[in-house]
């Protein structure tokens, strides 16, 4: 990775220059990991290197002080190029705590540096998590580059002109390692001192002591002869388009397409949603934004959240639901409402790993064949599955499009990897983004043999099957619908059996008829059939460690092809001829093989199914393996 | 949130952001087109001729009126009135007409429920809509029976109750709708009954004039399955000893005359437990009667009257406002909290939103 020795950085020490570097922070859950772990990744951001984060974090809130169970670590990955994942294996381990480097040393590659806080490696501190004797002296690490410094002690030194107690200057050591790392590549620091000043507004005496402990850091780096070296990695001005960037995570630019859906459509947003994880920060966010007037509802529970967005709906409002697999098994049966009823409403299930309770915090994709058959009776449903945290935005606004074009409820499913991990975005110009604007019915619509014009609730548009949306304040278009079958046109409800079946059928093409784009497959060596073999197809999350593996299978002068679905149902029209264009086809999904067991029923293609639910997302490197053994095989 | 929170713009009266009618209504104008289709004598429908007696009251404009029902005999409701309607699913119509009021507050909304729907399987949403004091007007039909699916015992069955799933009798203690309801904060509370259109009708014009959650409980009688449940409150002899008629402002009187021709039976406070009681007026005299608050502050004496009467013989039934006080309604405070967000920051601006504070230029 080093490439150049001669830039001068602050004095006299080595200055290197990277083309890419992975930092993991790792700590107990109370010391601020997650903090940290942000706080690099802004720098980085405004710094334009390209960035990837993997936030990972228990479910308990703060799980007993040093155990392995409470470590909370934050990953990021940034280059001078295009990247895609938060990296396999960290360059740089930060371990606050033995914990800290118990658990993640097996995740480090040898050679890698290791900045260790020594204050904490107490005999007690070491046998709490079954350490023998104290690895920093026993030669267990020896064949990484470790620096062993007190950043207790240390920051707490800085921190001896304020008025604080040695624990309470204690809790400032995150910022010291901030302070250090971002001496050793070379990050900007003026925003995050903005960030403290303001973090700390009400308190400002502690903005100071963090702020302190935060240059005590950059200056500890730049004097002390453990850290000879420093690291530059350049912007990675080269791997973007010309724009306006920011970084983004998954959640945030989520309900920033919810509020974009809303102003495109000019329709007030109403979300119905009960707390949990990891969805919880889609509310947050959009409870922010009472001036774009949006109407955030938290309910009594996952039932009355997606009800009370069903009611907005029905009242002409864009409804949205927030929630993860648990809320949706309990949403289940208004979803089916909303299937009867014809009225748009976005369903957002941020997956976590299941069965129910499952894993909170970590990520999954085993909600697919819940979003796609989890109701009574035949009760088709839309989905749209993101690929990347930004791309969380354009799928919001594309679920709101399907949604309203075709008054249909639209599963949005993103994961707990995309929700919490982070990357640059180019900000899009509003004029950019679509028109989604609807036409509520404003008049009769049906003439009946007697020459008398009526409403009739039912009546489809013949291009998109969607039925006409009255809403309730609109003079002689009273209406009446429900969950029981409705007689086709009038809504009237009717029992008669082949009326079911017409309708039944109705509903069912009506999604099977939804415009989604055709799959477009990236195959450097030509098109489908006539290039690789080996077809590689993903959704969702998994697009990150995929395109990386199929990158490294090129570089080493393999032949491989890759698509990614965006559009799980409908599936793009030409998914089946793709998928028959080609000798092999590999699926990764983080399930046991959802989307593999879809396809093989749909196509009748043999499908090779590579899973993982560690609730952790795929390594490039295995899958690039995987992929090896594909390729193999087919030879 | 506490009684005294202020309403910023001012106080509310429940239907004044809904439009009014252009001409005068009738019943007729409130009758859908479609067959109503409960069992011959079933009491909904002496609910629903008197709903649709009483709407053209109100003046509203019916395209601004909405009924939002769950899943039982009574929920078939909207379907038989000529505004919009939603027949939604067991349980859950208060949350979805949460919803609905929230986003339109030019809309009347009101929702229809019975026993099942709203005390077992929709007893969670009930209970928050009631606290939340969503201006919603909730009709319980309570016939204390399960009637769509055939006659199983309901939350308000009387203990003992012999149906086809309690062949030996129901286990469970009955809910009280009205004490549960007070329970949940609700700021209105009254109880009617099917069969007396006029008491029904001024109930339901106290509730359609109350702003916030209004909960209505319809004593309904399903003479199919439970035929004959509230006679004790209905026959009109036995009415007169069984039925305490509430009315706000005068001492609480029942039973056949006494010399001033009043009640001869009042209703006192016992001092030494604070719980109502029955006493004879003649012997007792009329000093300490307890005079009917349904404004009172506090719900104590309203809940106090929701347990007088026997929850088996029904023997002492209260009818009329319990309790009917002011609070700020949800929508009202939501809307305010938009308003106030805008007069803060200034109406949103989309561009600006997702550029955020901290951005880097790529020079094409």
């Amino acid at each position: 990775m080093t490439t150049e020795v001669d830039q001068a950085h602050l004095g006299s020490k080595d200055v290197r220059r990277l083309d890419r570097v992975i930092i993991r922070f790792a700590g107990d859950s109370g010391d601020g990991m997650q903090l940290t772990g942000d706080r690099f990744t802004s720098e980085t951001a405004s710094l334009g290197n390209d960035l990837s984060t993997l936030p990972n974090f228990p479910a308990e809130i703060r799980a007993p002080a040093g155990t392995l169970p409470g470590v909370s670590s934050f990953q990021v990955h940034f280059a001078d190029h295009d990247i895609l994942t938060p990296g396999d294996a960290p360059d740089v381990l930060v371990a606050m705590n033995p914990a800290a480097l118990k658990a993640n040393l097996a995740d480090v590659p040898r050679g890698a540096e290791i900045i260790v806080n020594t204050d904490e490696f107490t005999t007690r501190a070491l046998a709490k998590v079954g350490y023998d004797g104290n690895p920093l002296e026993n030669g267990s690490l020896d064949a990484y580059s470790v620096h062993r410094v007190p950043l207790t002690t240390l920051t707490v030194e800085a921190l001896k002109g304020f008025d604080l107690t040695r624990k309470e200057a204690g809790r400032s050591k995150n910022m010291f390692a901030l302070g250090l790392l971002s001496w050793m590549y070379h990050r900007p620091t003026a925003n995050t001192e903005r960030f403290l000043r303001s973090k700390f507004a009400k308190r400002p005496e502690l903005a100071e002591a963090n702020i302190t402990a935060f240059r005590a850091g950059w200056n500890f780096g730049e004097t002390t002869e453990d850290f000879a070296v420093s690291y530059e990695v350049a912007p990675a001005a080269s791997a973007f388009p010309a724009g306006t960037y920011r970084n983004i995570s998954g959640n945030l630019a989520l309900a920033y397409g919810l509020i974009a859906a809303s102003q495109c459509a000019d329709l007030p947003l109403f979300l119905g949603s009960y707390p949990i994880t990891p969805a919880s920060d889609v509310l947050h966010e959009l409870s922010r934004h009472k001036n774009f007037g949006v109407r955030t509802f938290q309910a009594e529970d996952e039932i009355a959240g997606i009800g009370a967005a069903l009611g907005a709906a029905f009242g002409g409002a864009l409804g949205v639901t927030t929630t993860s697999g648990p809320g949706v098994a309990l949403k289940s049966e208004t979803i089916g409402l909303a299937v009867s009823l014809e009225l748009p409403l976005l369903i957002v299930d941020i997956q976590r790993g299941g069965p129910s309770t499952g894993l909170p915090t970590k990520t999954e994709q085993a909600d697919l064949l819940q979003a796609m058959y989890g109701r009574n009776g035949e009760a088709p449903v839309p989905i749209v599955a993101p690929a990347t945290p930004a791309e969380c935005f354009t799928a919001a606004i594309d679920a709101a499009r399907i949604a309203l074009a075709y008054r249909t409820p639209v599963f949005l499913l993103s994961d707990g990897y995309l929700a919490n991990g982070s990357e640059p975005w180019r900000v899009p110009e509003t004029g950019e983004l679509p028109d989604l604007r609807v036409r509520f019915a404003t008049g009769p619509n049906h003439t009946l043999p007697d020459g008398t014009e009526v409403f009739w609730p039912y009546k489809r548009d013949e291009a998109t099957l969607a039925r006409p949306w009255a809403v309730p304040g609109t003079p002689g278009l009273e209406h009446r619908i429900g969950g029981i079958e409705k007689q086709d046109g009038t809504g009237n409800i009717s029992y008669d059996p082949a009326n079911h079946d017409h309708m039944v059928r109705t509903r069912q093409a009506k999604i099977d008829g939804i415009d989604v784009p055709d799959l477009v497959v990236d195959d450097p060596e030509g098109p489908p059939g006539e290039g690789a073999k080996l077809l590689v197809l993903g959704w969702g999350s998994t697009y990150g460690p995929i395109t990386a593996a199929v990158r490294r299978i090129r570089r080493a002068g393999g032949s491989v092809a890759q698509t990614h679905l965006r559009s799980l149902n409908p599936f793009p029209k030409n998914l089946g001829e793709v998928l028959r264009a080609y000798d092999r086809v590999v699926v990764p999904e983080m399930n046991l093989g959802q989307l593999a067991t879809l396809l093989r029923a749909k196509y009748l293609v043999d499908i090779r199914s590579l899973t993982q639910v560690t609730g952790l997302p795929f390594k490039a490197e295995q899958l690039a393996s995987a992929f090896e053994e594909a390729l193999d095989d087919a030879r | 949130m506490p009684a005294e929170a202020p309403i910023k713009t001012g106080p509310r009266t429940a239907l004044s952001l809904v439009p009014t009618a252009e001409k005068p209504q009738s019943a007729k104008d409130f009758k859908s087109d479609q067959e109503v289709r409960w069992c011959p004598g079933c009491g909904d429908y002496a609910v629903l001729a008197a709903v649709q007696g009483f709407m053209p009251e109100l003046g509203l404009a019916k395209e601004n009126i909405v009924f939002v029902s769950g899943i039982g005999c009574s929920s078939r409701f909207p379907y038989y009135m000529n505004t919009y309607g939603m027949h939604s699913i067991h349980g859950r119509a208060p949350a979805i007409a949460t919803g609905l009021a929230a986003a339109r507050r030019d809309l009347s909304v009101w929702v229809v429920t019975g026993d099942g729907d709203a005390l077992s399987i929709g007893g969670n949403h009930l209970i928050h809509a009631l606290r939340r004091n969503v201006n919603l007007k909730i009709l319980l039909f309570n016939n204390r029976i399960y009637g769509l699916t055939k006659g199983q015992y309901s939350p308000t069955s009387e203990p003992g109750k012999i149906t086809k799933s309690t062949p030996m009798g129901s286990l469970d203690t009955p809910f009280n709708p009205l004490s549960l309801a007070l329970g949940a904060e609700a700021s209105f509370v009254a109880r009617t009954i099917d069969s007396d259109r006029k008491h029904l009708t001024g109930v339901l014009r106290a509730a359609a004039a109350h702003h916030g959650s209004a909960l209505v409980e319809i004593y309904q009688n399903c003479n199919i399955f439970n035929d004959g449940a509230f006679e004790a409150v209905k026959d009109k002899q036995r009415a007169q000893e069984a039925v305490i008629r509430l009315e706000h402002g005068e001492p609480i009187r029942f039973g056949a005359p006494a010399d001033d021709g009043l009640g001869g039976k009042g209703v006192v406070r016992d001092p030494a437990s604070g719980d109502l009681v029955v006493v004879d007026v003649a012997e007792h005299g009329t000093e300490g009667l307890v005079v009917h608050d349904a404004h009172a502050a506090s719900p104590t004496t309203a809940f106090a009257l929701s347990r007088l009467a026997d929850p088996v013989t029904l023997h002492r039934t209260p009818i009329g406002v319990f309790r009917s006080v002011r609070r700020p309604a949800y929508e009202d405070l939501l809307a305010d909290q938009l308003e106030q967000a805008v007069e803060q920051r200034g109406k949103g601006d989309l561009a600006t939103l997702l550029a955020g504070n901290d951005t880097w230029t790529v020079a094409g």
